[in-house]
């Protein structure tokens, strides 16, 4: 037998249909996760056409786009940005009952943004396919999942077949060696490699993290890495299941319980990379040398270590340059922080709280920052309040807030102003994402609280050696 | 989608890298349900100003790039959201093709998906192709060309299965619910 890959064996195992001369290969979808901003139309096509959805127990929505992250009102109204956000929401709501899909809706504990929502619920399981019209479903990689985005119209395809029609993807290995310096979170990690691989050093392949730097991380550490491989323009991240990743699982609602989980696990660890297969590409990465990062520009892969100067000006980031307005060989440490979100699915678990916590505990935000947080579900918003993280981030005089993507694209109008510098746990900083004319600069829990205290950008390790002090 | 040939038309340059979802149609656009109506928002904070009014400097508003189909992009164009609402805006504002060095995965698969084309020439077809931008050119399907007076044509490739689906018009959801045997003995199997 040949040596195959962690994603050959994923693939092999969903092939319903091989490729052949000039077609594409069926893929069978395990999980469908749906949420409501990009699932009307699909909903539409499947009525147009009279079908069903053809495995509702495979399916999972929970509403998170476009829903206010400010408490309902008594009467159970809610700030809606405006009517199409709320009908949109509310066909959601009426497309899960019509078809038989299980929705997390307001009523639900389990509510959440859709990637931090299913590995909650244990819904997202070693050896699967999953997709969702969302290309951050990257994120589920982080257990040994094949998981991809995709557009509305494939939604539709899922829901009627549960199938996909798929051109088999390159493989790509990034080594990342070492371990991560004291002060140095995953999502520093993450962004480094997007600035090692490139917003388009990644496409048309699948990206495996190996290495014992990425053993070493935790189960919601790998979730911000595999969240941010579609920022280097890979189709999807993976990484291998262990011991973590089992331990993770272990009691979670959907998995197997008892005896079987156990049996459920000895399959699961079989979804790996064999020693001597091959990848199509693979670069190495020392996490030895990796510091607090941040991005500058407008793509993820314009990072600057924070304690760097940025780059001089070419013509490659001349544009950048301007829409960010800051200069070039000047330190990013320092620049004027206007607003702090701390959310999204590569950064609103209870762990990215803590480290925001552990920074804002009996210290106050600069007077002129408003620092929004949001945690990525019911249950992380429930568990930070029992340890306390709310009041730590009221006292500092931050908003805590309900769940939901929020601030991470601005569709519920949580929204900066035009010109206003927001240091952003999330993992876009495109023009505009945050606000028409928004300047974006993504950067870790840690980061984004010290630079809440501070006011300017600032690196958080001075905070976190007080604290040790 | 049926009987997709060619197109011939204007070309309109706009030869920035990394053109990402979020400048093709902001997230606040999001909203609707259905596929119409998104052409007056593609490159929506490009093309108005703040008092809503078109800028000027915007290639697509100026007076001779009026029905253009054809989009000659920077590098890597379509990175970040698999938001469909993408290619779907791009058609609703007359866009038909679009031609860069490097095109994002989801964006290419949806855009296939609604007839839209989206094609990689190399470094130096794009240089050539950006030169001649405002000259109309032919994209043809059948021999996956483009052909400009005066110059050789340039060959694309184009994956076969999307091409056989353009020109012959083949439903994609029809060819996938004709396997549903296998999908359900696939199922059988594995429970
Ligand atoms: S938090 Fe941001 S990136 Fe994640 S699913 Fe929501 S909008 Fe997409």
């Amino acid at each position: 037998m040949t040596a195959t890959t962690l994603f050959e064996k994923l693939w092999q195992a969903h092939l319903v249909e091989a490729d052949a001369e000039g077609l594409p290969a069926v893929i069978y979808i395990d999980l469908h996760l749906v949420h409501e901003v990009t699932s009307p139309q699909a909903f539409s096509v499947l009525r147009e056409r009279g079908l069903r959805v053809r495995q509702p127990k495979r399916t999972l929505a929970t509403l998170d786009h476009s829903t206010p992250t400010t408490p309902a009102r008594a009467d159970g109204s809610r700030d809606y940005l405006d009517a199409a956000t709320e009908a949109q929401v509310n066909a959601l709501i009426r497309n899960c009952a019509d078809f038989g899909i299980t929705l997390h809706g307001y009523d639900s504990p389990d509510r959440g943004i859709v990637h931090v929502m299913a590995p909650e619920l244990g819904a997202t399981q070693p050896g699967m396919t999953i997709v969702c019209g969302d290309s951050h479903t990257s994120t589920h990689g982080a257990f040994g999942a094949l998981a991809f985005g995709i557009g509305s119209t494939e939604v539709g395809h899922v829901l009627a077949t549960q199938c996909l029609l798929q051109h088999k993807p390159k493989t790509m290995a990034v080594n990342v060696w070492g371990r991560l310096p004291a002060g140095v979170s995953a999502k520093d990690l993450t962004l480094h490699i997007a600035g090692q691989v490139g917003v388009s050093g990644g496409t048309g392949h699948v990206i495996e993290f190996r290495g014992d730097a990425i053993r070493a991380l935790t189960m919601e550490e790998r979730m911000t890495l595999c969240n941010m491989s579609i920022e280097m323009g890979a189709r999807a991240g993976l990484i291998a299941p262990d011991g973590t990743t089992i331990e993770w699982l272990r009691g979670r609602r959907h998995v197997p319980q008892g005896d079987a989980f156990e049996a459920a696990a000895q399959r699961w660890l079989a979804f790996r990379t064999d020693e001597s297969a091959v990848f199509d590409r693979s670069i190495d990465i020392d996490a030895t040398a990796v510091k607090p990062t941040v991005t500058w520009g407008t793509d993820p892969g314009k990072v600057v270590a924070i304690d760097a100067a940025l780059p001089a000006q070419d013509g490659g980031n001349t544009r950048a340059f301007d829409y960010m307005k800051l200069q070039p060989q000047a330190p990013i440490a320092g620049a004027r922080v206007d607003v702090v979100f701390v959310g999204s699915c590569t950064n609103s678990r209870i762990n990215d709280l803590r480290d925001a916590a552990d920074i804002l505990r009996g210290r106050r935000i600069a007077g002129h920052v408003r620092m929004l947080v949001v945690p990525g579900s019911e249950r992380i918003k429930r568990d930070a309040e029992a340890e306390g993280l709310d009041r730590i981030f009221r006292a500092a005089g931050a908003e805590w807030r309900q769940p939901g993507c929020s601030m991470c694209l601005g569709m519920n109008g949580d929204i900066a102003k035009p010109g206003e510098l927001v240091v952003s746990t999330s993992n876009r900083n495109f023009e505009g994402r945050q606000g028409k004319g928004v300047r974006t600069v993504l950067a870790s829990p840690a980061t984004a609280a010290a630079s809440a205290v501070a006011g300017v950008v600032a690196d958080p390790r001075a905070c976190q050696q007080e604290i040790a002090a | 989608m049926s009987g997709f040939e060619s197109i011939t038309s204007r070309s309109v340059a706009l030869p920035i890298a990394n053109i990402d979802t979020d400048q093709i149609i902001p997230a606040r656009y999001l909203t609707t349900t259905t596929r119409a109506g998104l052409g007056q928002h593609a490159f929506q904070d490009w093309r108005w100003l703040a008092d809503g009014s078109p800028n000027p400097n915007f290639a697509l508003n100026r007076a001779e790039n009026a029905g253009a189909q054809i989009l000659i992009a920077g590098d890597n164009f379509g990175c970040g959201s698999s938001r469909e609402h993408a290619p779907w805006a791009l058609l609703d504002a007359g866009i038909r093709a679009v031609i860069s060095t490097a095109i994002a995965d989801i964006f290419r698969n949806n855009a296939l998906k609604n007839g839209l084309l989206a094609i990689v020439v190399s470094p130096t077809e794009h240089a050539s192709l950006l030169e001649g931008a405002g000259e109309a050119i032919t994209i043809d399907l059948h021999t996956q060309q483009i052909r400009r007076a005066g110059h050789a044509p340039i060959a694309f490739a184009i994956n076969a299965f999307a091409r056989q689906c353009l020109l012959d018009g083949v439903d994609e959801l029809g060819y996938l619910l004709a396997r549903t045997d296998a999908i359900t003995r696939f199922e059988g199997a594995r429970t």
